[in-house]
């Protein structure tokens, strides 16, 4: 039996796990299918988390050290999927796993984070991954020199789209406001940008392509009219969905109490509606969806847990 | 202990032109990329001697990348006898990459 299972390697799960181990539960997993880190390593830039001021510092480069200091605590990372987190009749939980197989544990802190969405224009999905991309550090390498479009108008609409500036000839950044939902330092850098093209009160309607990918992409104007931007490559940046699928029952109930657009809703102490059940990061209900947040989440979260192994197991 | 194959345009159809491989196209900046990379090293060694876990790094080796039309990393395409059966963009679970290849075995 874990005192704690973690599902979710980002830096919510992370710092869950830090704190856990160093708090003094022995037997704590940390579930990522692959290598922790989470979403920020998608991210070109990170400016905002306190400490880390070295200059173009990226989400890959903020993440590297943070696994291997949790595990000196003895944080165990296990490799694999989890497809659901249940209930057992003792109030303790099982961890439901894609090999089939399962683990019970005391304590749960579910932070699966979020996925970036698609911006739901036609063709997106037959293009996805042949010039549609939602990871510009991953992606812009194939568009060096060449013309790219960036649909968004928000923190990470902008700074990818300042990222891609540098590597490309030229960014269409497409939005379907008249103004920007992000940093004014950003949004003044933009502005500054000699090629970036502000193409704005636009709403893309297709995505161009042929048997070698994408060639363009037709976006719809306030005035009625249309316009056809020639662009290989076509990033999106329009928020994410929340990953709450581990919290669902096989009769299709979740676990816990859900905000009607799939958060999870916890109180200030990230408990959820079941004991020994917490939730942290972008999955919990007015996630400000900042890696200073997740960290911070995760740590309370992590004391939450500890309190309650201790006061219900330990006695 | 199996272990990847490293693909460059001089071995790519060498390697890949009998039975089953799994070839995944990265580049040391990709987040994405870095996350599979444990699950790759782990595939390699659970399909040692069964089907061919491969990695091209698409920084070094660009004429490959560009032969197969990758514009997003990860893509893990999947071969059999030399021809490119299918094929998954991003991140994907161990599991579900062991369920492609087996599919094809």
């Amino acid at each position: 039996m874990l005192d704690c299972a973690i599902i979710g390697g980002g830096p919510a799960g992370l710092t869950a796990g830090l704190y856990a181990t160093r708090g003094g539960l022995d037997n704590v997993i940390m579930y990522e299918k692959g290598m922790p880190g989470g979403q920020i390593t998608m991210s070109s830039e990170i400016e905002n988390y306190p400490g880390a001021t070295a200059h173009n510092l990226s989400g890959m480069d903020l993440m590297i050290p943070w696994p291997e200091q949790c595990q000196r605590f003895g944080l165990k990372h296990e490799m694999s999927e989890v497809t659901r987190v249940s209930r057992n009749e003792d109030g303790t939980f099982a961890i439901h796993k894609s090999d089939g197989k399962s683990e019970n544990a005391k304590s749960v802190i579910v932070c699966t984070g979020s996925t970036p969405k698609r911006a739901g224009f036609l063709a997106e999905d037959t293009y996805f991954g042949r010039g549609v991309s939602t990871c510009a550090t991953c992606d812009g390498f194939f568009y060096k020199g060449k013309e790219v479009a960036v649909i968004g108008g928000g923190d990470t609409a902008l700074e990818e789209a300042l990222y891609l500036a540098k590597i490309c000839s030229k960014v269409y950044l497409i939005h379907r406001r008249d103004t920007f939902r992000s940093a004014p330092n950003t949004i003044a850098r933009v502005k500054a940008t000699a090629n970036i093209e502000l193409v704005l009160n636009a709403v893309p309607e297709e995505v161009l392509g042929n048997a070698m990918g994408v060639s363009g992409l037709r976006v719809a104007l306030k005035d009625g009219t249309t316009r056809q931007i020639d662009a290989p490559g076509v990033f999106v940046f329009v928020g994410n969905n929340v990953n709450n699928q581990v919290l669902m029952q096989e009769d299709g109930s979740f676990l816990c109490d859900m905000s009607p657009s799939g958060e999870v809703i916890v109180n200030i102490s990230m408990k959820t509606s079941v004991a020994g059940l917490f939730a942290a990061g972008d999955m919990r209900i007015e996630a400000p969806k900042q890696v200073v947040c997740a960290a911070g989440d995760g740590a309370v979260a992590a004391l939450q847990a500890i309190g309650y192994v201790d006061e219900h197991f330990h006695n | 202990m199996g272990k990847y194959v490293e693909l460059t345009a001089s071995n790519f159809e060498e390697i890949t032109k009998e039975g089953v491989a799994l070839v995944d196209f990265w580049a040391p900046w990709c987040g994405p990329c870095r996350m599979i990379a444990p699950v790759i090293e782990e595939l390699a060694n659970d399909f040692d001697g069964i089907a061919k876990i491969c990695k091209v790094n698409t920084d070094e080796e660009q004429d490959i990348a560009v032969k197969y039309g990758i514009r997003s990393i990860p893509t893990i395409l999947f071969f059999k006898n030399g021809e490119m059966v299918d094929q998954m963009v991003g991140a994907a679970s161990k599991q579900a990459f062991a369920d492609k290849i087996n599919s094809l075995l």
